[in-house]
């Protein structure tokens, strides 16, 4: 059984410019919408890349700033200077 | 024992709230009529253990059960009955407890040839 | 210079260990008495890794960021009379269930976490378990605060603690928070931290608070997601603690399963009152309770565990059977309310014949076969003026305290009736799960407060159901009965008429 990877985040506008790193940074990704949130799922593996958000936005961001539109997760978590990522793999 | 507690003598300090003494004179009695789950759960009631298993039936069980539709249809000659688990075929003039009925014993009982709004159990 | 020049984890590590010390007034064994009882073993706490890298510094900023986003949305939706902008009147009752049964949890979560901060030995849990504890609390404060301006315009919030402490059915996530304040703070740990947050609180969290945004709810999606973004820190505090104490030693793996098992199925009831949220008291839908259960258990759950097999850890017992009541579980519980209608602090009502449509094409194997006709043998009676009511109080599951409303495995014409016989003492259960529970712990569940019992013993308030709803504080005619005749619905009907009056 595929064990997904898994994001949930707020639809606002905070959360877009993440979202749309997500799906471009990790292929295969599966979005499901729902009102007010949407959790994003892919197999094995989810990163948020702070460049590719900071290219987004066009400033500084720390990914710890997502703690202010996360919702939801599953896996296990890394959590860097660069990146914010959820994996079942070891 | 068998539950982990820090204090061993853990159960010297627990009080067993259900126990007979405290329904003053009274004992729990669960009924339940199966195949008519309009009806959510067994109902409870405290009652004297020398009520007659027959006044029971007339003043507890038939006025909970009569807004069922069905309720009126009961052949209560018919009806098979089960103490605590086991076929049971009660003396209407005999006691609760002479009947087998003690504290917090569940009593179900199955209407032949009812089983529920439309068959549905219900 | 060099300091902003630290990477995170070298940042969080400065600042987050070797806070603590060696007693030596007292022996370390005196200091900290709760974390051995239990049988956990634990080699060495340095080993514990906080996944959240979050610095107290970082917290702080974070959440004040968070209350200043919620209490905007508080503000705007009270002037703009946000009340009058929902999708149905009905959904309130969903909030009313929420306030009485829901945030007083958060409450003991508040003081379950201050008290295993305190007394887990280990630097890395004990900062984690107290971050978790201020959440919990702000949780808490947060829904007090969203809920009171719906409590000036509706009945059955005002007396929320006072009926969290002592109506029937509200004695079921009362009673399931206690058994998790009364064990140790390791079990506390895995109860909360990992079955509760990590396995099960997703559903309730993120389907439910999308239905409130769905409802046009904008409050409750608010103040929901703002605590869910503490909950996904939780959610990694669960998981952590689960691995940390499974590495540490062999002997906790079979402590461990035992304590999976129990709050897996604790929780399970417990979120039997989301289902019924979900299923029947939004009146718009995201999604079914079961296809819920399928994304929040069945695939995340089974991704969750699936990793921890590594551990020798196996699912919870009884999740194929948890998983094959999703078919059934909202169904019955709504079912139970809508006859104790009187004695229940919120409205119920049957459902419109538009929702029975979808109900049975989101449940295809069960609703139209056990329920509909359920349903429309009650609109029957409605409709001859014998509304249906169950004037007899219901046998209760002395683990869960939930009415004994469920039924067999495999028959869902069946009561399950489960027995265990205990010093002479016969104790009856929903379940295998609620069962097992007993059994494992006979001592602590005989002191079961079962409101029923309780009733009968003469403890709330009188004998008859008006001297008992007294006693919860519970107005008749206000709080209780069907949707259709309540005080709710006409405050409702004069908003809508002075709308269209505005109309015209």
């Amino acid at each position: 059984m595929a064990q997904f990877a898994s994001l949930t985040l707020q639809q606002t506008d905070a959360a877009r410019p993440i979202i749309e790193a997500i799906i471009a940074d990790n292929p295969g990704v599966r979005v499901l919408n729902m009102p007010g949130a949407v959790k994003l799922d892919c197999d094995g593996k989810l990163t948020v890349n702070r460049a590719s958000v900071e290219q987004r936005i066009g400033r500084t961001w720390d990914p710890q700033e997502i703690h202010l539109v996360l919702i939801s997760m599953a896996g296990n978590l890394d959590e860097d200077d660069d990146h914010f990522t959820i994996a079942w793999r070891h | 024992m068998s539950v982990i507690a820090i204090r061993p003598d853990y159960e010297a300090h627990t009080e067993v709230r259900d126990r007979l003494g405290n329904f003053h004179g009274n004992q729990v009695v669960y009924v339940h009529w199966e195949k008519h789950l309009s009806f959510c759960a067994a109902i409870a009631f405290p009652l004297p253990p020398d009520m007659p298993f027959g006044a029971f039936i007339d003043n507890v069980i038939k006025p909970h059960y009569a807004p069922h539709p069905q309720a009126e249809a009961i052949d209560w000659a018919a009806v098979t009955w089960q103490i605590d688990g086991a076929d049971a075929t009660p003396d209407l003039g005999k006691s609760l407890a002479e009947n087998g009925v003690g504290h917090k014993s569940i009593v179900r009982f199955w209407t032949p040839g009812l089983d529920g709004y439309h068959g549905s159990a219900s | 210079m060099s300091a902003r020049k630290l990477g995170l984890k070298q940042r969080y590590a400065l600042m987050t260990r070797g806070l603590d010390w060696e007693t030596t007034y007292q022996p370390m064994e005196e200091v900290y008495p709760y974390d051995r009882f239990e049988g956990i073993k634990i080699r060495d706490w340095s080993e514990w890794e906080d996944p959240f890298r979050l610095t107290m510094d970082s917290y702080w900023k974070f959440q004040a960021e968070k209350e200043r986003k919620l209490y905007a949305v508080l503000d705007s939706f009270a002037q703009s009379n946000g009340q009058t902008g929902i999708s149905d009147p009905r959904y309130i009752n969903a909030i009313k269930l929420f306030i009485t049964g829901v945030s007083p949890l958060e409450y003991q979560a508040h003081r379950g976490f201050a008290f295993t901060g305190r007394h887990l030995r280990g630097v890395g849990p004990r900062v984690a378990a107290q971050m978790q504890s201020l959440d919990e609390l702000r949780h808490a404060q947060t829904q007090i605060h969203t809920i009171s301006h719906y409590n000036k315009f509706f009945n059955g919030m005002a007396e929320w603690p006072h009926m969290h402490d002592r109506v029937w059915y509200l004695s079921v996530p009362k009673s399931f928070f206690d058994d998790a304040r009364t064990a140790g703070p390791f079990e506390f740990m895995i109860a909360i931290g990992f079955a509760f947050e990590y396995v099960l609180t997703n559903l309730l969290f993120v389907p439910f608070m999308s239905g409130a945004a769905y409802n046009g709810d904008l409050a409750t999606v608010t103040f929901g997601f703002s605590a869910q973004s503490d909950e996904s820190r939780h959610m990694t505090l669960g998981i952590e603690v689960i691995k940390f104490l499974l590495e540490q030693h062999p002997d906790n793996l079979p402590i461990v399963q035992k304590w999976v098992d129990k709050w897996f199925w604790r929780g399970h009831r417990v979120l039997g009152l989301v289902a019924m949220m979900m299923d029947y008291m939004l009146p718009k839908k995201v999604m079914s309770w079961k296809e819920a259960w399928e994304i929040y258990f069945t695939e995340a759950g089974g991704a969750l565990f699936q990793d921890l097999a590594r551990y020798g850890l196996r699912p919870p017992k009884y999740a194929d059977v948890a998983t094959a009541e999703a078919e059934h579980i909202s169904h019955q519980n709504w079912c139970t309310f809508y006859q104790y209608t009187h004695a229940a602090a919120f409205h119920t009502w049957l459902p419109t014949a538009q929702e029975m449509d979808w109900l049975s094409e989101k449940y295809p194997n069960t609703f139209d076969k056990y329920y509909r006709p359920r349903y429309e043998m009650w609109a029957q009676m409605e409709k001859d003026g014998h509304r249906f009511y169950n004037m007899a109080l219901p046998q209760l599951c002395t683990t869960c305290q939930i009415p004994m409303v469920y039924t067999e495995p495999g028959d869902p014409t069946t009561i399950a009736f489960r027995q265990s016989m205990y010093k002479n003492e016969r104790y009856h259960f929903c379940s295998d799960g609620c069962k097992d529970i007993f059994d494992a712990e006979p001592e602590k569940f005989a002191q079961s407060w079962l409101p029923v019992h309780q009733i009968f013993q003469g403890n709330c308030g009188g004998a008859t159901v008006p001297d008992v709803l007294d006693w919860y504080k519970l107005k008749v005619g206000e709080d209780n009965l069907d949707f259709g005749q309540s005080p709710d619905r006409k405050t409702w009907d004069e908003w809508q008429a002075s709308k269209s009056r505005l109309a015209g």
